[in-house]
């Protein structure tokens, strides 16, 4: 992992606007991801985890700060950035291959060349043979592969995961964040992950960022240990300074929660 | 009722003790045959009520023509205005013999094709209009509601005296049914597909008619599917009214010509082959949308 950031948040704040007023949603974020890195966003829900998510997809602007993408000022879905969502949303009128190749479809890039290379994604994410076959046949967790070759077929850079796993059933969801942090520490993707789930935030990540509410901003950080880093995320579960980290990262939730006060 | 307990409870023993052999013996074949026998018996009982209830349908139809039939020869009602089923094939067979009644029927049929299929078609494409223009659409919105409120064929006159008495204006007659009820329903099924789906082509970078080709107008398919199903209800009620209205063809002029001369046998006749004919349209639009949806399906 080398230190050049690629995705950057510069005094970040974010107002939504409604008919019944504005709600401050996110305040002053500072945050860097380096290249390769794997970071986890944790915290209540209303601290706006998604929010970031979406700023960072350029999904909408942010109403104050900046996105970079490699140094450039992020103004709208670029393809560099792939999007992971907590349900697999597979068009069921179209074939696996089809569903898992609508990116390129999009891009304009979809080639038998490309259709190829999609069945082989499809193959190594365990779903050999399936190109054909429609989601209605296929179970929760192997939609959920599909979905993750629709969002790498297209080769970004950046993978942002919208908690991609909390869907599934607990033995699928650890298949899976092994399967996901063995890929795309293959292919050297850089990834963004918020989640529900303490233990899949430590067990999957390089630096866990703990969000505080009312409006959202960072409370602190947490650097994860090299051995637990460099297992798998099934594996990580095991080792002896697991238990320490998530340990911390509760005391960190919990104070948040209590930090509220009566009013909050 | 000792009796009939203790039999259940004697075939139940025997059931649960066949199952014991089975599984005891571990014997696979006696297993599968008792399973086999269960399949077999559990497919006599659904056949026995198949053969029930189309029995029954043809009792109720044979009964309803022979009650029709004598109550017509027997002036329990009147002939002149009931008819009565042998006198309605005979004037049938004759009008299918000679060949006067197909003209009737492809004129009918052409008006009534023509207004299901462009009623869908047009109901779509404004329907599309409204999605692609937000600002157009709630503008339009209470015009649409008073247009779907008011009963259109009132426009009938309207389009006679703009379009002639013929063909073109019985088919707006049928457009005007159909239409606003079509880009109704098609642009609320629009508005309804799930946000997920449009977020997911949104990150992938589509544009808007990407989005609408990829996911709004597939999302939307079996929607429009099965509005043309229901346009083909509607449309006949349009040809009809079109028909009485203006027309010297068709099998609404037929029943509106019978009607005048006081011919009852040509108005019931009529009724008959609209029935006939109606039905074979449905079915084969049903086996269209069969066709068409075959590899859609919703989770």
């Amino acid at each position: 992992m080398n230190h050049d950031p690629v995705l950057e948040l510069q005094q970040l704040s974010h107002v939504y606007v409604n008919e019944k007023g504005a709600s401050l949603a996110v305040e002053e974020i500072g945050l860097s991801v380096s290249r390769g890195e794997f970071v986890s966003l944790v915290g209540p829900s209303g601290c706006g985890k998604t929010t970031l998510l979406s700023l960072l997809a350029g999904l909408f602007a942010p109403t104050k700060g900046r996105v970079l993408l490699n140094g450039e000022l992020v103004t709208g879905p670029s393809p560099k950035v792939g999007y992971m969502l907590q349900q697999d949303y597979l068009f069921p009128w179209r074939t696996i291959r089809d569903n898992a190749a609508v990116g390129l479809e999009i891009n304009g890039h979809k080639t038998a060349q490309a259709l190829k290379e999609v069945d082989h994604l499809l193959a190594e994410l365990g779903l050999p043979g399936a190109g054909s076959r429609y989601p209605h046949e296929l179970s929760g967790g192997m939609r959920q592969r599909v979905a993750l070759a629709r969002t790498l077929a297209t080769e970004p850079e950046v993978l942002l995961l919208d908690e991609p796993f909390s869907a599934l059933d607990l033995h699928i969801k650890l298949q899976l964040e092994d399967l996901v942090q063995q890929t795309l520490a293959r292919l050297g993707k850089t990834a963004v992950l918020v989640t529900h789930d303490l233990a899949e935030a430590v067990a999957m990540s390089d630096r866990v960022i703990v969000l505080g509410r009312n409006p959202g901003h960072i409370r602190c950080e947490l650097e994860i240990p090299q051995e637990i880093r460099f297992a798998a995320p099934m594996e990580a579960r095991k080792l002896p300074g697991f238990q320490d980290i998530f340990e911390r990262l509760w005391e960190e939730l919990e104070e948040e929660d209590e930090g509220r006060g009566p009013n909050g | 009722m000792d009796d009939r307990n203790e039999i259940k409870q004697d075939r139940l023993a025997e059931a649960q003790q066949n199952q014991n052999i089975a599984v005891l013996s571990g014997a696979q074949e006696d297993r599968n045959d008792w399973m086999n026998d269960l399949h077999i018996a559990y497919k006599q009982r659904k056949r026995r009520l198949t053969t029930a209830v189309l029995m029954t349908q043809a009792v109720i139809l044979v009964l309803f023509v022979g009650i029709w039939e004598a109550a017509g020869r027997n002036n329990w009602i009147d002939p002149l205005l009931f008819s009565f089923p042998s006198k309605l094939f005979a004037q049938l067979w004759k009008t299918m013999a000679d060949g006067s009644i197909w003209p009737h029927v492809g004129v009918t049929v052409a008006e009534t094709v023509a207004g299901f299929a462009l009623g869908t078609l047009i109901g779509t494409a404004i329907a599309a209009t409204l999605w692609w223009f937000p600002f157009l659409s709630r503008v339009l919105d209470p015009y649409l509601v008073v247009l779907n409120s008011m009963p259109k064929v009132a426009l009938g006159p309207i389009f006679i005296v703009g379009l002639g008495s013929g063909f073109m204006s019985i088919v707006a007659i049928t457009l005007s049914v159909t239409v606003i009820i079509t880009t109704l329903n098609i642009y609320n099924r629009f508005a309804e597909i799930d946000s997920g789906y449009i977020k997911v082509v949104r990150l992938l970078g589509a544009t808007r008619s990407q989005l609408f080709r990829l996911v709004i107008l597939p999302g939307s398919f079996p929607v429009i599917i099965s509005t043309l199903k229901v346009n083909v209800g509607l449309a006949w009620v349009g040809v009809m009214v079109g028909e009485f209205l203006v027309a010297n063809m068709g099998l609404g002029y037929l029943i509106i010509y019978g009607f005048q001369v006081f011919n009852f046998t040509l108005v019931l006749s009529s009724l008959i082959v609209i029935a006939v004919v109606a039905t074979i349209m449905y079915q084969l639009v049903a086996l269209l949308e069969k066709r068409l949806t075959a590899g859609w399906r919703e989770r």
